[in-house]
């Protein structure tokens, strides 16, 4: 055949996959939306968390300001920042469809589900280092920016409040995750961001309608809800414990991703 | 090379590729054509794994594509033009692809400047002009060095100039001994680069031939004689199995039979010819008559043109 092509080294599967990582890491990283939708995500949180930090305490009574669940109130930026991480997730997957680059990219990576697992974990780790790194910057604007001596001045070393930091930055990661895997699923742009909006945001509209017994029954489970109980210091009324309520939202993710993983080697690029 | 062996594709009641048996072999350019929604794209998609048969099998270089591990270094393919995320540049692009095989950046920076595109690797894909987004797939194509090619209507919207580069380039590719597959509709192009053709409609094969067995062998190649004996002339032919129509008092075409035959039959007899011509189809025209009833999209008549109901 070709005079010019080197005989061809034959390559461990681990190699193989590590290749495929490298490929999903210069992709991730050297496409436009990845930067806006990061730059989104961080920003929310911490603008939010300086904003609270400067007015909470003036909008606040003395009573609620000793009461009130503080850090989660800080990493309220979360309720939106996690449209920016879910919309990353999302994209990651949808772009290459979208543009076509799917066929490229499977043409030089047959093995679909090795591509599918490579680009979940690229994801996975950036956007919970993001998270992670966004939440506790957020937090500690939240403190900076108290007035000194506030009552609702917290520590990392109170109970609960490094769990609920880091919960929020762990939050964040599944969440895009959740949006991958609907990306693979659905595999375009505007139908998965509007069911993973959909399905974090409308289940307590809907909730609210339901008999008070309903709410308090199946009212934790929702994504959301489920995800925020990790957020929580102070454990709120009918909602599952900080990691049960985490292992919920995982599960979400995962049966979206499992289910993309499933699809993906049963349909045509 | 690549082996299709009954290769078949539906989509639902549509059939897009029918018991599809045919043969692309090294060192040559392969033309594949056909009409508009003949099954071309399809194929090249079920050739690279992109969309599974629903029966049948292709093989390239002797195995189904999905089980190479690297299979940039055994097939370079250019399906569409602007198969890429604008919002990348070209050269994070080519190097994002070329990570997953393991090819390195040196060699990212060779196939830019093969294909031209060195002065905008920086610069956003997404803003690039149909023809440096072909040649952009082309370089993608190219950074694995294989021995076979695959190109998907890479001349379509280029200027004179870039159709020429991609028709050399095409040409010393299939020189260096490589497998080049390449679809297109239009006629002239491939007349001028390729050396075999395969022809599908409506997802059949139509034929599989050489170029020029292929312009030869149609209803338009015909030799046409002019003698004042043109009878006797054509009686003679007819004995020997050419086959002879006439065109007037004294002209003969005449299929079946080479020009130095009949006019060696002229000579042997005294006959005196005043003309012997040789009229080769076209590959355009061989084209049409070979795809005529297999056009998916085909207009009827003149029912929009004034004056003629």
């Amino acid at each position: 055949m070709s005079t010019t092509t080197a005989p061809r080294a034959s390559y461990s599967p681990l190699s193989r996959f590590t290749d495929i990582v490298r490929s999903e890491f210069c992709k991730f990283r050297t496409v436009r939306s990845t930067r806006w939708a990061i730059l989104a995500g961080v920003g929310f949180n911490i603008i939010a968390a300086v904003l609270l930090g400067i007015f909470l305490p003036r909008a606040l009574g003395t009573h609620d300001q000793a009461t009130i669940d503080s850090t989660r109130l800080s990493l309220g930026g979360t309720h939106i920042s996690q449209v920016a991480f879910g919309l990353l997730g999302v994209l990651v997957i949808t772009s290459e469809y979208g543009s076509g680059m799917i066929r490229a990219t499977l043409s030089a990576v047959p093995q679909r589900r090795s591509m599918l697992a490579a680009k979940a974990m690229v994801l996975t780790v950036a956007a919970l280092v993001i998270g992670l790194v966004s939440t506790f910057v957020a937090y500690f604007a939240f403190q900076l920016f108290l007035p000194s001596g506030s009552l609702m001045r917290t520590s990392l070393s109170d109970p609960g409040v490094l769990r609920a930091v880091a919960g929020a930055g762990l939050y964040l990661g599944v969440i895009a995750l959740f949006g991958f895997g609907l990306g693979a699923i659905l595999r375009f742009s505007a139908g998965a961001v509007a069911v993973l909006l959909g399905l974090l945001f409308v289940p307590p509209l809907i909730l609210s309608l339901l008999p008070q017994s309903w709410q308090n029954t199946v009212g934790g489970y929702f994504p959301l809800e489920a995800g925020f109980s990790m957020i929580s210091v102070q454990h709120v009324p009918n909602t599952l414990q900080p990691w049960a309520g985490f292992g919920v939202l995982c599960l979400y993710a995962l049966v979206a991703v499992w289910a993309g993983f499933f699809l993906i080697n049963h349909r045509d690029a | 090379m690549i082996e299709a062996t009954g290769l078949s594709k539906r989509y639902g009641a549509t059939v897009a590729v029918d018991n599809l048996s045919f043969s692309v072999p090294s060192g040559q350019v392969t033309g594949f054509l056909g009409p508009n929604g003949a099954g071309k794209s399809t194929t090249m998609r079920l050739i690279l794994g992109l969309d599974a048969p629903t029966s049948g099998s292709v093989t390239v270089s002797g195995r189904a594509y999905r089980s190479y591990r690297r299979p940039l270094f055994e097939v370079g393919a250019l399906l569409e033009a602007k198969a890429f995320n604008g919002g990348r540049s070209a050269y994070n692009h080519l190097l994002s692809l070329a990570l997953s095989n393991g090819i390195g950046r040196a060699r990212v920076d060779k196939v830019l400047e093969v294909v031209g595109l060195k002065a905008v690797a920086g610069k956003l894909a997404g803003g690039f002009s149909l023809g440096m987004s072909q040649r952009l797939g082309i370089a993608a194509a190219l950074l694995g060095d294989p021995p076979v090619l695959m190109f998907d209507e890479p001349v379509n919207g280029l200027d004179p100039d870039g159709v020429l580069w991609i028709r050399n380039l095409l040409k010393s590719l299939a020189a260096e001994g490589r497998t080049v597959f390449l679809s297109s509709h239009l006629m002239t192009e491939m007349s001028l680069t390729a050396d075999r053709l395969i022809i599908i409609g409506r997802g059949h094969l139509i034929a599989q031939t050489t170029v020029d067995d292929f312009l030869s062998e149609g209803a338009g190649s015909f030799v046409r004689v002019r003698s004042p004996q043109a009878d006797s002339l054509a009686a003679l032919l007819k004995a020997q199995n050419a086959v002879v129509a006439r065109q007037g008092d004294d002209t003969l075409s005449i299929t079946g039979a080479t020009p130095d035959a009949i006019g060696e039959v002229a000579r042997a007899n005294g006959f005196a010819l005043q003309e012997l011509s040789t009229h080769q189809a076209t590959l355009e025209e061989r084209y049409m008559e070979l795809t005529k009833d297999s056009v998916d999209f085909r207009t009827t008549g003149n029912a929009l043109v004034p004056g003629r109901s």
